[in-house]
């Protein structure tokens, strides 16, 4: 059985088609690359995933159960979405490390959260400082820390490192990919950088609504 | 107490509305047509209230008292519905908030003897009660509105965190809740310092001693500051799940 199965589906907003047909299989601990040209319909699709949106047609099933049977809040603690540019809240880091705690109802664990901030080159101190005094990178990784703190089955990168230099996209794929090892966790991610995709082992490339090409690691990319 | 207004003192007070209008003329406001009209407006609608008013306080009916509190209310519904910016389900939502309020004022208002069950007592408390409260909820429309689209981004990245609307719209309904409540916090901050509050002057100005006057006037704002609260709190936590869907998605 498959983690993630989309079935013809479709997504349409003011009569426009951004989705059509997509058919989708995403196993257990697969790392799938989504390219394609900006409007193409990848950030939507992985929203639909994310269920922040809903898809107009077709069936998606995760764990081999229809979506819509899933409770919305349980289910994104177990794909968790991060935005392309991602807002932190509250007043500092602390805040926001400990809002997947807060909505858990549980104990905000400070160790681990400073041993994921060491991990991406943060020392303990960033624990207190004040969002507004974040670079973009920090703010990136941080966010990143908040959608990983409970380890998701999916996690859904939105473009995470485009408006990042080279420095900060070196440390959090570093960090990525060394968390995908010890954890085999499923990585869906939209990339426009060459480099960064060649690093899945799935490919899938979606032009005007539809996916043109599909691809493995080992059988190549097809169109 | 020999009162000096009458209709011939009134007409020659028009002189200030003459001057509102002068600075609309001046400036190009626009405005000179509607300040007229809504004078006039003011001036027809109290005549009227003033004589059935005088009719309904004979009657001293409680059925009648009841049927005038409800039209009160349901008016300040209407009006604070009509500040919603199209919110699903804001008439509906106004109507429990003012309702709730009233209800809950009152009751205690009447149970600890503070007032009577009288015309004369209920329906000029009810209207401080449906005014406070309609104020408040059309504030807390507009900010629900307003934050909800300035943090838009932030309520769906908690949402995709496994947020329910209520964890990720927490900041927000505080906001909202203690914006709400702003405007009767701060009258009841200045009360005698900056304003002496219509209550307490028409009462000295009908002759009560000073201290009566004031005591009603102290009853007034703990009324007002309990309105403000319990309306926006039950209108903020109302409203804010129309901004949702079932599938818990944000629609804004």
């Amino acid at each position: 059985m498959s983690l993630l199965e989309i079935k013809n589906l479709s997504f349409e907003a003011a009569n426009k088609k951004i989705l059509e047909n997509i058919q989708l299989t995403v196993d257990e601990g697969d790392f799938l690359s989504i390219t394609g040209p900006s409007g193409s319909g990848k950030s939507t699709l992985l929203k639909i995933i994310a269920t922040i949106s809903s898809k107009t047609s077709g069936e998606f099933f995760y764990n081999g159960k229809p979506i819509e049977s899933y409770e919305p809040t349980e289910y994104r603690k177990e794909v968790s979405y991060c935005f392309q540019s991602p807002v932190l809240f509250g007043e500092t880091v602390k805040d926001n490390l400990a809002f997947p705690y807060t909505i858990r109802e549980m104990k905000f664990d400070e160790t681990k959260a400073v041993e994921y901030l060491k991990t991406v080159g943060l020392p303990e101190e960033y624990l207190d400082k004040t969002i507004n005094s974040l670079s973009g990178g920090e703010k990136q990784r941080i966010a990143l820390i908040r959608n990983v703190l409970f380890q998701p089955k999916i996690l859904l990168l939105d473009e995470v490192t485009s408006a990042l230099d080279e420095e900060n996209r070196q440390i959090i794929w570093k960090w990525l990919q060394d968390m995908r090892q010890k954890t085999k966790m499923t990585i869906l991610m939209i990339s426009h950088n060459e480099e960064e995709a060649a690093l899945a082992d799935k490919h899938i490339h979606i032009v005007t609504g539809k996916i043109v090409g599909k691809g493995g690691a080992e059988n190549g990319f097809t169109s | 107490m020999d009162l000096q207004v009458s209709p011939i003192t009134l007409v020659l007070s028009f002189v200030l509305v003459l001057f509102a209008m002068f600075i609309s003329y001046k400036e190009k406001l626009g405005t000179a047509k509607e300040i007229l009209y809504s004078v006039i407006r003011a001036v027809i609608q109290l005549v009227i209230v003033g004589y059935v008013l005088t009719y309904l306080f004979g009657l001293d009916n409680p059925i009648v008292t009841i049927g005038l509190i409800l039209v009160i209310s349901f008016n300040a519904a209407w009006n604070a519905h009509k500040r919603s910016n199209n919110i699903p389900n804001s008439l509906k939502i106004s109507m429990t908030a003012i309702f709730s309020t009233i209800i809950l004022t009152l009751s205690i208002l009447v149970l600890s003897g503070s007032i009577e069950f009288i015309p004369s007592q209920i329906v000029p408390i009810s209207g401080m009660i449906c005014g406070s409260a309609m104020t408040t909820i059309g504030l807390c429309y507009r900010n629900l509105n307003a934050l909800f689209r300035d943090q838009r981004q932030q309520v769906l990245e908690k949402l995709s965190l496994g947020a329910t609307p209520n964890q990720a719209s927490r900041p927000i309904l505080r906001d909202t809740i203690k914006s709400g409540m702003q405007p009767a916090l701060d009258s009841a901050k200045t009360i005698g310092i900056v304003t002496l509050p219509g209550m307490m002057s028409g009462l000295m100005f009908a002759g009560t001693v000073p201290m009566t006057a004031i005591m009603y006037q102290i009853m007034v704002t703990f009324m007002v500051v309990a309105t403000s609260s319990i309306s926006s709190y039950i209108a903020s936590f109302l409203a804010y799940r129309s901004f949702f869907n079932d599938r818990q998605q944000f629609l804004a």
